[in-house]
C-alpha cells in the first residue's frame, strides 16, 4: 500500500529534479569546528538527497539556541521562531498540510527547559514529524549555563560550584508520555548510525523523537571523552525492526543488545542506564494515532459552496424568523 | 397573596399597560434554569419584533452555595418597542427563585426602587425555621422598602405537572412572563419546542405544559399586565451572543484553525466552534497552554491557513511574545481578546475594557499591529471577517477586542447572508517568480508578497531575528531600521483606507464623548437623553484603535470639551494626590491625547459590569454645568 502511493511520487520527482547534496546546502554553518550540530546537518542533508525530497516540501522548524540555527543552513523552508516554541509552531504547520515534511531542531534548553510543556504534549499529540533533540548538556548560545540535562556537579557560569540536581533524562521522560510512538538515541560521533536512525525516524508515521548526544567543543570540550574513548560504553541496540549493526561497526562497538522496539518496559530500563549510552531505537509503536488524523476526521471540505451550505445552516439555527414565515421558514 | 391585586383585576388583555420598554430579570440559584428561561423569553419577544438586549448574570463559581447572595445566576432582558443597544439601567421587574439571590442584585443597585418582584413563596413554609424565618424577615423588609412583591407558589404549581419542580420551574416562569408581557402564546409554545428540539417530544410536551400552567396561573392570579408594542419583524434576524457571533464569524471568514486554551469569558466562542467548525473543514485545537495556542496558530497561518487564537486578558499577556514574532516575521494572525477584569486573574467573568494599551503597545520592541474593537453583537460577527482579510492583506497581526459584556449579551441583528468574498483564497502554491524575495517590501506601503511553504522557488528561513529582504539574519543598522520602517509603514497604508468615523449627533457642540468597543450603545443612549433636553452633546465611536482613522482631531476641535467614556480605570482628580501632572487617564484618552494634542478628559469605571447609560448621562450632565 505504502509503495503504491510513494512509487509514482518518486517518479514524479525524478522527472523533474535530481537533487544533489549541495541542493540542500545553504550558507556555510556558523557553528564551532567540531560541533555536533554539523554531524546532524550532514546526516539530514544526506537523508533529503537519498529520499529526493523536494526543497519546497520541507520545513525545518526550530526554537532558539545554537542548534536552532539549523534551518538557516538548509536550502528549504525554515522557521526559526521563539525560544521553546518550535513544537507548537510545527504542529500548526502540519495540521492542515500533510504534504509538507516537517522537521524540528531543538536544543536541550529549548526542548527540556523553556519548552518542556510543549515537548510532553507534542509527544502525546504524535503528529507526523521528526524531532531532533540536539543535546549537548549545556547552554551554548548564551555562553555556558547549566541545562536541565547537565549532569549533577557540572560547573557552569550559573553553577560555579557545580549543579545541584540530577540531570533530567530526556529518554525516560519521553517514554513516560502517553501515545509516544518513536524514541531513539544517537551520538554525533557515530555518523552512520545517526543517519540510519534519522532515516528510520523520517519513515515512521507519527512523531519520532531522536535525542542526539552531541559535543560542545567550546564549553564542554572533553565532556563526552570517556564515552568516545571507550567504545564499550556505548550500547548498540540492534533488532530487525531497529538498527542493524554492520560488521565494521560491530568490530568497534562490541556492546550490543538485541532490543525489540516494541518492548516498552525494556526500553525504559535501557533509557535509565547510567554508565552506558544506548544508541539505537528504544521504542516504536506504529499504531499510535496521530492527532492530525483524529481531530480532522471526515473528508476535507473544499469549495465555497460547501462552506456556504454549512455557514447558512448554522446561521439558521440562531435565526428568528418573522412570525409570517412561521415554522416552514425555519428550513 | 399578601400584596398585589385580585383575580378580577387580572382579567383581559385590554388592561395591559403599554410601555416603551421594560427591564426584566430572572434570577435563581445556579442550575435552576433561569438562563434558559431568559433566553427563551428574549427569543419570543425578538420574533414579535421587539428590540432586546439580554445580559447573563453569572456567578463566579460553578456550584455556589444555594440560597446565597453570591450565587445569583440568571438573565436580564431589556425589552423595547424599538431597537435596544445595551442592557440599560435598573430592572423594572424581577423574578426570583429565592430571596437570597435577590439580595445580591439589590446590593449591586441593579433593581429600580419600588420595582416589581415575583418571588417563589415556598420558603415561607420551609421546615427549617431558620429558612422560613429569614424569608419572612427579608420579605417584610422588601415590603417596607416599597417594593411590589408578589409571592408565587412556583414549586407547588409545577409539582401538579411534573415530578421534579427544580427542573421545570423555569418554563413555568416563562409562561408567566409571556402572559405578563402579552407575548404570543403560540410563539411561546413553538419556542419551547425549538429549545428542547434535540431532546425530543418526551421533553417538549411536559415543558409546554409547564409554560401553559405559568400562563394560566398569571391569568388567574396576577393583576399586572404589560405590553411593549412592536412592529412585527419583517426580516429574519439572528439572536446570538457576542461569543457565538465571533464563532460564526470565524466560520464564515474561511479560517480553518482556531487554537485556544480555556479561559473565561472567551471560551464559549471556542465551545461553539468545537461543535460546528468541522462542518467547514475547521479544527479547534485546545493547546497545552496559551503560548502554545498562539504558536500553533502562527504555524498554521505560516503554512497558508489563516488562523485565529481566542483568549482573554491573562492569556493575551502570555501570547505577547508570539504576537511579536508574527509581527516581526509578517505572518497573518488574528488574535481575539474577549476582555475581562484585570490585572492578574482579576475578575474572570466580569466586563472591563482594560487591555487596549497592551493590545496596541504590548510585546517588546516596536511591534506595530492592527487593533480593532467590536462595538456590538453584529460587529462581533463582521469584525472577524474584516480582521482575517486585513491580516492576510497586510501580513500582520490583527487583534480584535471584545469583552465580557458583549461576549454573553444577545441582541438581534439582520441575519447575514453568506458572501463568497468573505472566504480566504485557497493556499497559493504557485512558484515564486525569479527575483522576488520573502520580504520584498514596497518602499511606500511596506507590503510584500506572502510566501507559503510548498511554493517552488520560495524557500527561505523565516526568522524572528532582524532580517533583510531575503530573510537572512542581519544585524546591520541600516537593514534593521529598514525592517522596522516597512513594518510600521503597513499601518499607515491601512490607515489611508479607513474612513473617519461619523459623529453621533451634531458635528459641533459643547461636549463630545469618545468611546470604543462595547460601550457604543450605552454612550449613544446617554447622549440621546441629554440631547432630548436640548444640550449640544455628541459622541464618536472608534472601531479601529490602531491605526486610527484620519480626521478625528478635526472632529474633536469642533467641541468645547472632549472626553472619553471607558470601562476601565482613570484617576479621579478629586483624590487628594491626583493632579493634572500625575493623573493616569483611561486607555483611549491616553492614546488620543498623544495622537491629537488635544486636552482630552476622561471618565471611566471598573466595576466589572457594562457601563449603564444612566451613569454616562449623569457624567455628561455634571460636565455640562
Amino acid at each position: 500500500m505504502a509503495m503504491s502511493v510513494s512509487a509514482p511520487r518518486c517518479l514524479q520527482w525524478s522527472d523533474r529534479e535530481d537533487y544533489q547534496l549541495e541542493d540542500y546546502e545553504a550558507e556555510v554553518p556558523r557553528w564551532c569546528t567540531g560541533c555536533g550540530d554539523l554531524a546532524i546537518l550532514a546526516a539530514v542533508q544526506r537523508l533529503c538527497r537519498d529520499e529526493q525530497l523536494p526543497l519546497e516540501k520541507l520545513v525545518f522548524v526550530s526554537g532558539i539556541g545554537c542548534s536552532s540555527r539549523f534551518p538557516h543552513y538548509m536550502k528549504t523552508y525554515g522557521f526559526h521562531g521563539l525560544h521553546g516554541r518550535a513544537l507548537p509552531v510545527a504542529e500548526g504547520i502540519k495540521l492542515k498540510r500533510p504534504d509538507l515534511h516537517v522537521f524540528v531542531n531543538t536544543g536541550d534548553g529549548d526542548c527540556c527547559s523553556i519548552g518542556a510543556a510543549h515537548w510532553l504534549h507534542a509527544i502525546r499529540y504524535n503528529m507526523d514529524m521528526t524531532v531532533l533533540l540536539h543535546d549537548n548538556e549545556i547552554y551554548g548560545l548564551t555562553k555556558k549555563q547549566a541545562s536541565p540535562t547537565s549532569p549533577r556537579g557540572l560547573k557552569s557560569n550559573t553553577t560555579p560550584r557545580g549543579t545541584h540536581l540530577e540531570a533530567l533524562n530526556p529518554l525516560s521522560t519521553t517514554l513516560g508520555v502517553a501515545n509516544v510512538s518513536f524514541v531513539a538515541q544517537a551520538v554525533d560521533w557515530v555518523p552512520t548510525v545517526l543517519y540510519e536512525i534519522i532515516s528510520q525516524a523520517f519513515h515512521h508515521k507519527g512523531l519520532s523523537f531522536i535525542r542526539v548526544v552531541q559535543r560542545c567543543p567550546e564549553f564542554l570540550p572533553t565532556h563526552f571523552d570517556p564515552w568516545m574513548h571507550d567504545p564499550d560504553r556505548l550500547l548498540m541496540l540492534t533488532h530487525e525492526d531497529g538498527i542493524q549493526a554492520s560488521p565494521e561497526l560491530s568490530r568497534t562497538y562490541k556492546q550490543q543488545e538485541v532490543h525489540d522496539p516494541g518492548e516498552m518496559n525494556r526500553a525504559r530500563e535501557i533509557a535509565s542506564l547510567k554508565d552506558q549510552i544506548p544508541v539505537g531505537i528504544l521504542y516504536r509503536n506504529d499504531e499510535a494515532p496521530c492527532y492530525e488524523d483524529v481531530v480532522g476526521s471526515g473528508p476535507p471540505i473544499t469549495g465555497p459552496e460547501k462552506i456556504q451550505a454549512s455557514v447558512e445552516a448554522e446561521l439558521d439555527k440562531f435565526t428568528v424568523w418573522p412570525p409570517s414565515e412561521g415554522r416552514e421558514g425555519r428550513g | 397573596m399578601k400584596q398585589g391585586g385580585t383575580r378580577e383585576a387580572a382579567a383581559g388583555a385590554e388592561s395591559a399597560v403599554t410601555l416603551d420598554e421594560h427591564i426584566v430579570e430572572i434570577v435563581s440559584d445556579s442550575g435552576e434554569g433561569a438562563q434558559k428561561c431568559g433566553q427563551s423569553f428574549a427569543s419570543i419577544a425578538a420574533r414579535m419584533g421587539n428590540g432586546i438586549w439580554t445580559v447573563e448574570i453569572i456567578p463566579a463559581e460553578i456550584q455556589p452555595p444555594a440560597r446565597s447572595i453570591e450565587g445569583a445566576s440568571g438573565n436580564r432582558i431589556r425589552l423595547g418597542s424599538q431597537a435596544v443597544t445595551n442592557g440599560g439601567d435598573a430592572a423594572d421587574l424581577v423574578v426570583v427563585f429565592n430571596e437570597h439571590v435577590l439580595l445580591g442584585r439589590l446590593r449591586d443597585g441593579e433593581l429600580k426602587p419600588g420595582c416589581i418582584i415575583l418571588l417563589e413563596s415556598k420558603w415561607r413554609t420551609d421546615r427549617d425555621p431558620e429558612v422560613s424565618g429569614l424569608y419572612a424577615t427579608i420579605y417584610n423588609e422588601l415590603i417596607a422598602g416599597g417594593y411590589r412583591v408578589y409571592e408565587i407558589p412556583m414549586e407547588t404549581e409545577c409539582l401538579r405537572h411534573v415530578a421534579d419542580a427544580r427542573r421545570g420551574k423555569n418554563m413555568f416562569v416563562l409562561g408567566l412572563l409571556c402572559r405578563t408581557y402579552s407575548l404570543d402564546r403560540e410563539l411561546a409554545l413553538e419556542q419551547v419546542a425549538t429549545t428542547f428540539a434535540k431532546k425530543g417530544e418526551s421533553v417538549i410536551a411536559p415543558n409546554q405544559r409547564l409554560l401553559e400552567a405559568g400562563w394560566e396561573w398569571a391569568e388567574e392570579n396576577l393583576d399586572i399586565r404589560f405590553k411593549v408594542p412592536a412592529e412585527p419583524a419583517e426580516e429574519p434576524r439572528l439572536v446570538v451572543n457576542g461569543n457565538t457571533a465571533l464563532g460564526l464569524g470565524v466560520m464564515a471568514s474561511g479560517m480553518e484553525v482556531c487554537a485556544m486554551y480555556p479561559i473565561p469569558p472567551a471560551t464559549s466562542a471556542s465551545h461553539f466552534l468545537s461543535e460546528v467548525f468541522g462542518s467547514v473543514g475547521g479544527v479547534v485545537h485546545q493547546a497545552e497552554d496559551e503560548i502554545a495556542a498562539c504558536a500553533f496558530a502562527i504555524g498554521a497561518s505560516y503554512a497558508g491557513k489563516c488562523a485565529v487564537t481566542i483568549t482573554s486578558g491573562p492569556g493575551y499577556s502570555l501570547k505577547q511574545e508570539g504576537i511579536g514574532l508574527a509581527v516581526m516575521a509578517e505572518i497573518p494572525l488574528v488574535v481575539v481578546n474577549v476582555q475581562r477584569g484585570g490585572p492578574a486573574t482579576g475578575q474572570p467573568t466580569k466586563a472591563e475594557q482594560g487591555d487596549l494599551l497592551s493590545a496596541c503597545f504590548g510585546s517588546h520592541g516596536d511591534a506595530p499591529k492592527v487593533v480593532m474593537a467590536a462595538t456590538d453583537i453584529e460587529d462581533c460577527f463582521y469584525s472577524v471577517i474584516t480582521a482575517r482579510k486585513i491580516a492576510e492583506a497586510f501580513n500582520t497581526v490583527v487583534v480584535l477586542l471584545s469583552d465580557a459584556s458583549l461576549g454573553t449579551a444577545q441582541q438581534p441583528f439582520p441575519r447575514p447572508r453568506f458572501q463568497e468574498e468573505w472566504l480566504a483564497p485557497p493556499v497559493d502554491q504557485s512558484p515564486i517568480p525569479k527575483g522576488v524575495t520573502p520580504y520584498d517590501w514596497d518602499p511606500d506601503t511596506g507590503l510584500a508578497r506572502r510566501f507559503i511553504p510548498g511554493q517552488p522557488n520560495g524557500m527561505h528561513t523565516l526568522t524572528g531575528l532582524a532580517h533583510d529582504r531575503k530573510s537572512h539574519i542581519a544585524y546591520d543598522p541600516e537593514i534593521n531600521e529598514e525592517g522596522i520602517r516597512r513594518r510600521s509603514l503597513k499601518l499607515a497604508a491601512l490607515q489611508k483606507t479607513l474612513k473617519t468615523p461619523s459623529v453621533f449627533g451634531d458635528e459641533k457642540g459643547e461636549i463630545l464623548v469618545v468611546g470604543w468597543g462595547s460601550t457604543k450603545g450605552a454612550i449613544e443612549e446617554a447622549v440621546q437623553r441629554v440631547r432630548a433636553d436640548g444640550h449640544s452633546v455628541s459622541s464618536l465611536h472608534l472601531r479601529f484603535l490602531q491605526p486610527m482613522a484620519s480626521g478625528i482631531k478635526e472632529v474633536m476641535q469642533n467641541f468645547d470639551h472632549v472626553m472619553t467614556v471607558e470601562n476601565n480605570w482613570c484617576d479621579d482628580l478629586e483624590d487628594q494626590l491626583i493632579d493634572e501632572e500625575n493623573r493616569r487617564y483611561s486607555s483611549l484618552a491616553w492614546m488620543l491625547r498623544a495622537r491629537c494634542l488635544v486636552d482630552i478628559d476622561c471618565w471611566g469605571e471598573a466595576r466589572g459590569r457594562p457601563i449603564k447609560p444612566g451613569c454616562i448621562e449623569e457624567v455628561i450632565r455634571q460636565r455640562l454645568h
